[in-house]
């Protein structure tokens, strides 16, 4: 074919014409015929013969415009060189900044997902939040399902990273049956005071909270009362929209610690998670307030299971029981969760990616906290501390949110199972350093 | 062509309704005017750079609205959504600019001895005068669309054009991502510095993004002559001194003006400027002259007079706190300036001013004596 104007976003792309791919429409147009191909890459090509043309190579090469067609507004900075378009990551520290380079940048710069996601629109967060005091960020997030495959180049080596050196040929495994936890009924309440599961999923078909429109955002929501209508027994509950809550409901779901605001961190507004808020928002809760949704905040959905006292596997259970219920309800509505066998369950942050699955428990530990091996413990344990407000808060009065570190290349009852374990033996520590006996010899190995 | 917007055209497959935006609790411009037909009609197009209809409202969306001011709520992208989007702008513009019409033309004139007095205002009640404006690169995208090529494009052009200029504008620039502690606490005392925007008003419309990369503030070695780089339009120009000579702030405002301009022209980039709109700006309020002229003035005992809100009206004045837009006055002393920026000229405005402030400074000595200022009174203007 000789295109004389060569289109704003023409690539050249390399079409083999393979009978299982082609779908011949044969109509007339203008006097011509029209063939629409795919490539290997994904794209479809529209070919328009020329008047008298009688061949067909195996292999064609066109200049033209590949669907989906461009991104108006990446392809405008590709008039920008990569340096020029380059961010300045000189004072940054987070994971994105720390695998990004220019010649990545310029490899990745000009692709897209189906849905439009690009480059830019992954790194945003991590170029406008430097780095945060506590906690090394991860500085990037996935709009759609795909993004974890176009910019693989970028992710993987971030999720390696961040995820204890998980290789792009590892496989997740995911093993949501309560019965494979041994014990975790008998954790000491005087010590453990609550104990907590979550995890977040994300809905099959629908871009995901950076990306998502009004439309999809609603669509998510809908589906999700839908589903969660339909849950019965101790499980059957109430939605409560966040834009038309009743001040006395408001006032509730405050007390019962459940209700969720508007972002403020400027990690989840950068990458354009506040967007249209309330729109769309809201939380679910069972009428015993044991289970618990939120739709559409970070994650299309964050379920979380909770109550008082250290009786992890009841809380485990039901968040297993009451997780896989709904997905078979999702599943049954044309909508699964995403789900790889590489990366798990896929979810919009990269550090949640696996299971998503952080279980945990507020525990007393006064003496342990204080102790010089208390860090180290942790870490041989697999596990993380925070203060009782979640992340990005302190310890108050010596009690501390103690969690699993790891999210991917662990099934879900081996995380559960190395906090039910390391804080039962937490506690024993504590017991000891009470009564002024040494810890030495309970000091675990790596785990 | 342009080819279609990938993410934009994907949201095609939603239906108008399913994509309008809940706007029952909004109090913004952009509220008053978008209807369903407004939005099916507009929303599968885009300007050349790829901007959309959720881009420009964005902002307004997400903020619901403003307690002491009636927001704008939308922003432009590029100079082309005024025209693309003009369904929507040009009745958000005649609501916000006193019935301006599509076919109205916008008078410029920035020619300082045009201004008739204002050398004269009272120092003992006018603190300081300040003349500020915007002004937008032509042939790059606005802050709220822009990358950051585009942006460090519009910084290296601005770094060039300022640094070419001398005598009472020679002066520096101040990169903020490189200044030092010392640069930086100086021009905090100058009342100098800008930082990073907090109002969700900017923030949700994305003019915040890669912060601080490719932001500055320049300013002549007087301290008269200020320019800020890619805030929230490609430039912010602000001529200001202590005292009541206006005319002379108005005068360095206008000669500055013209001489960037001459400049970013010679490099083919001249000011995104039109006979309708006068000069493009990000926010639709600001189009026309995008001119704020303002004084600090001491006005304790007329700011307490029950017609001093009607005063300012007649006078097509506004008041702010010192501060600035957001702000409440401290000490009887308040911020007058034009409330008009489109339909009028740059002379016509900050004659006003003038004027305005001259006749309050009147009526707070008449106050001060104990007289009373009823055959004071103007018509409206």
């Amino acid at each position: 074919m000789d295109y004389k104007y060569r289109p704003i976003g023409a690539q050249t792309v390399d079409y083999k014409l393979r009978a299982a791919a082609i779908s011949r429409t044969g109509e007339l147009l203008l006097g011509r015929r029209c063939w629409f191909v795919s490539s290997s890459v994904g794209k479809i090509g529209i070919f328009v013969s020329t008047t008298g043309s009688n061949s067909s190579p195996q292999i064609r090469q066109q200049q033209g415009s590949a669907m989906p067609f461009g991104n108006t507004h990446n392809q405008m900075k590709m008039k920008y060189t990569s340096e020029q378009e380059y961010p300045d990551l000189s004072k940054h520290n987070n994971h994105m900044a720390k695998v990004l380079t220019p010649a990545m940048y310029e490899r990745l710069r000009s692709k897209q997902t189906p849905s439009g996601f690009t480059l830019d629109d992954v790194i945003q967060t991590g170029v406008d939040n430097p780095g945060h005091p506590f906690i090394m960020t991860v500085g990037c997030v996935a709009g759609d399902e795909e993004t974890y495959e176009v910019f693989k180049e970028l992710l993987d080596p971030v999720i390696q990273d961040r995820h204890g050196g998980y290789k792009p040929t590892d496989k997740h495994k995911t093993d949501l049956n309560p019965a494979n936890l041994k014990g975790g009924d008998d954790l000491d309440s005087n010590y453990v005071l609550s104990s907590r599961v979550r995890t977040g999923r994300s809905v099959c078909g629908f871009c995901l909270p950076p990306h998502c429109s009004r439309g999809e955002r609603r669509a998510v929501e809908k589906l999700s009362i839908e589903a969660l209508a339909s849950l019965t027994g101790d499980l059957k509950g109430k939605y409560y929209a966040l834009k038309n809550m009743t001040d006395a409901e408001q006032q509730q779901l405050i007390d019962d610690h459940f209700l969720f605001d508007k972002p403020v961190s400027p990690l989840l507004l950068a990458s354009g998670m506040g967007r249209d808020w309330p729109d769309a928002r809201g939380i679910w809760h069972n009428d015993t307030k044991t289970f618990l949704v939120w739709v559409n905040e970070e994650d299309h959905l964050r379920v979380i299971s909770m109550q008082k006292g250290g009786n992890m596997k009841e809380v485990f259970n039901r968040f297993c029981t009451g997780l896989t219920t709904i997905e078979t309800l999702f599943k049954d509505r044309g909508h699964a969760f995403m789900w790889n066998e590489h990366l798990g369950y896929i979810l919009t942050c990269p550090s949640n990616l696996g299971t998503g699955l952080r279980a945990g428990v507020h525990v007393k530990l006064p003496n342990m906290s204080k102790n010089a091996k208390f860090e180290e413990v942790l870490k041989r344990l697999r596990l993380q501390k925070r203060g009782t407000g979640g992340v990005d808060t302190a310890a108050v009065g010596g009690v501390f949110d103690i969690s699993n570190a790891d999210r991917l290349g662990f099934s879900e009852v081996e995380l559960v199972q190395m906090v039910v374990d390391g804080v039962k033996l937490l506690v024993e520590m504590e017991k000891k350093l009470e009564k002024g006996q040494s810890i030495d010899d309970l000091i675990p190995a790596q785990k | 062509m342009p080819f279609g917007n990938t993410h934009n055209n994907f949201k095609l497959n939603y239906k108008v309704e399913e994509e309008f935006p809940n706007l029952s609790k909004h109090n913004n411009h952009m509220a008053k005017v978008l209807t369903k037909e407004i939005y099916g009609k507009l929303r599968d197009k885009q300007t050349p750079s790829g901007y959309t209809l959720d881009d420009v409202i964005q902002t307004g969306v997400d903020n619901p609205g403003h307690p002491f001011i009636m927001t704008v709520g939308c922003v432009a992208g590029d100079e082309e959504s005024y025209e693309v989007f003009k369904d929507l702008l040009d009745p958000i513009i005649s609501d916000r600019h006193g019935g301006y019409k599509p076919t109205d033309k916008h008078k410029t004139d920035l020619n300082f001895e045009n201004l008739k007095g204002g050398d004269d205002l009272d120092p003992n009640y006018v603190l300081s005068s300040r003349v500020r404006t915007g002004r937008s690169i032509k042939g790059f995208t606005l802050p709220p669309h822009n990358s950051r090529g585009e942006r460090r494009a519009v910084e290296k052009l601005s770094v060039e054009a300022l640094t070419s200029l001398d005598g009472e504008f020679k002066g520096k620039y101040y990169p903020l991502k490189s200044m030092t502690d010392a640069e930086q606490d100086q021009l905090i005392n100058d009342h100098f510095l800008f930082d990073k925007p907090v109002s969700p008003l900017l923030t949700c419309a994305g003019m915040a993004r890669d912060w601080p990369d490719a932001r500055g503030i320049w300013h002549n070695d007087n301290k008269t002559f200020l320019v800020w780089v890619n805030e929230e339009d490609h430039l912010r120009v602000i001529s200001m001194q202590q005292g009541g000579n206006m005319r002379e702030v108005f005068r360095r405002f206008c000669v500055g003006l013209q001489k960037i301009e001459a400049i970013f022209k010679k490099h083919n980039h001249g000011f995104m400027w039109n006979e309708h709109l006068g000069y493009i700006l990000t926010c639709p309020s600001n189009l026309g002259t995008g001119l704020r002229g303002g004084v600090h003035v001491k006005l304790p005992k007329l700011s307490t007079h029950p017609k001093f809100e009607e005063i300012l009206t007649r006078l097509r004045l506004q008041k702010r706190g010192t501060g600035g837009v957001d702000t409440a006055s401290v000490g009887g002393v308040f911020d007058i300036s034009n409330a008009d920026r489109l339909g009028s000229s740059e002379v016509d405005q900050v004659q006003l001013v003038v004027d305005g402030v001259k006749l309050m400074v009147e009526m707070e000595k008449k106050l001060e004596k104990g007289e009373a200022i009823d055959s004071m009174i103007p018509a409206q203007k």
